[in-house]
């Protein structure tokens, strides 16, 4: 099992929204949510991206997890 | 950190405050429905530099010098500050260019659009249409994946650049600088660039809300952007907030209310060029992700495209009134129309040849 979650973990799409002008970010993370994705991470570069793309997670009920990669963030997008 | 200012009840605070700051910048002495007005302001100092020599609209505008240093202050502070450059630098000029002809054939830029719209101007309603038909066609590229590429973290210094020219400029508004008569640095003897409030309180309130507009991410391209996009309320709960306090404050308090289409302050009545022209201003703004005030907000915090952008617009001031594409309270320019059509003619083609196949 838990050898199963990892490989899910690994295969765990990621976006990489880092340095995309407004609303870019989001509107990868809304993509991703339409197509269905219930597991993936997305990269940002600035604090306002990182608000934006959480209240977009919030908007379409799904959980967030934020760390801090440098000066980047990373959040992890889960059902 | 949390940001609190970032809060549904944050945005709202900010856009009432600012509201209330442009409203009483014009009791002060800014002209009428121009408290802050973010292309007219950037038009007065390409004026006073000399890169137009339209006599009424010269002065070097300490609120747009306060915009950017009050985002760079608090950016630096919050640690925020991220100097970044390199995401189609000369696309953004361009469309920097084209957005100040559009907004000067409507005269202003989205603020004032809301500044006149509270001080009665039915004008404003048109332009804002056409600001969101604008907006909204940048939606549809934005959704079929348009992009103007990433930017990439720079040098902590090329996060200075576009700061320091801010306090160059307010080093020629000081000091007045002359070489021989009338030159090189200009200022308005008549007209609206003659109208201000003092220079330090306009510097002070540019300051205040540079710092509130960094903190709470205000932008009135994106509240219209996110409402069609997503329908989001989020930015349009700020902007909502400034039109009804600015109205509040016009109407019951500073006497500066007045309602109809005909003789509004630095206005004209030809609705299809107001509507046309924040049209092509709308479409530039969703292309290049962000009004004007939120671009300078942007330079402030380091972002060099976004300097880029405001650079743009300061030239295309001067294009556009040397050019005769600027409109006048007698209407549109006799160019006005033609660099309206071309500039969105422009941005439709970057619309479509900037897409880029989804990764998703």
């Amino acid at each position: 099992m838990f050898n199963d979650k990892e490989s899910v973990m690994s295969d765990m799409k990621q976006l990489d929204a880092r340095g995309l002008s407004c609303p870019q970010p989001v509107v990868l993370t809304q993509k991703a949510i339409n197509g269905g994705s219930e597991l993936f991470s997305v990269m940002v570069s600035s604090a306002v991206s990182k608000e934006n793309v959480l209240r977009c997670v919030e908007k379409n009920r799904m959980k967030a997890q934020v760390r801090q990669d440098g000066d980047d963030f990373i959040i992890e997008v889960s059902k | 950190m949390n940001n609190l200012f970032a809060s549904k009840k944050g945005i709202i605070a900010v856009g009432a405050f600012i509201g209330i700051l442009a409203v009483l910048l014009q009791y002060l002495g800014n002209p009428a429905n121009m408290g802050i007005c973010v292309a007219c302001f950037e038009r007065d100092i390409a004026g006073a530099l000399g890169l137009h020599r339209a006599a009424v609209v010269q002065y070097i505008r300490p609120e747009i010098i306060g915009l950017v240093l009050g985002a760079f202050f608090i950016a630096l502070v919050s640690g925020e500050y991220r100097p970044r450059a390199g995401s189609s630098t000369i696309i953004r000029f361009f469309l920097g260019v084209f957005a100040m002809t559009g907004a000067l054939v409507f005269l202003g830029c989205p603020w004032r659009a809301l500044l006149r719209l509270s001080g009665g101007d039915w004008n404003a309603v048109t332009g804002l249409l056409g600001l969101m038909t604008g907006i909204a066609a940048g939606v549809l590229f934005l959704k079929s994946g348009y992009s103007l590429g990433r930017s990439y973290p720079n040098k902590k210094s090329g996060g200075w650049v576009f700061p320091a020219f801010m306090i160059a400029l307010f080093l020629l508004l000081v000091f007045r600088v002359t070489f021989a008569e009338g030159g090189p640095v200009f200022f308005s003897a008549k007209g609206p660039g003659s109208m201000h409030a003092n220079i330090w309180i306009s510097l002070g309130a540019g300051l205040l809300i540079g710092g509130l507009a960094q903190r709470s991410r205000f932008c009135t391209m994106g509240a219209l952007r996110d409402i069609i996009l997503a329908r989001d309320l989020h930015l349009a709960s700020g902007v909502i907030a400034l039109v009804v306090t600015a109205f509040l404050l016009n109407f019951f308090v500073l006497g500066q209310f007045k309602a109809g289409f005909e003789g509004q302050p630095v206005a004209h009545t030809m609705h299809l060029w107001n509507f046309l022209g924040m049209v092509l201003a709308g479409l530039a703004f969703a292309l290049a992700g962000g009004c004007p005030g939120r671009q300078l907000i942007l330079a402030g915090e380091g972002d060099a495209d976004s300097g880029v952008f405001v650079m743009g617009m300061i030239v295309g001031a001067g294009i556009s009134h040397n050019f005769a594409m600027a409109s006048s309270p007698a209407g549109v320019g006799a160019f006005g129309p033609a660099a309206v059509i071309i500039g969105i003619v422009f941005c439709l083609v970057i619309g479509f040849v900037m897409r880029e196949k989804m990764a998703v």
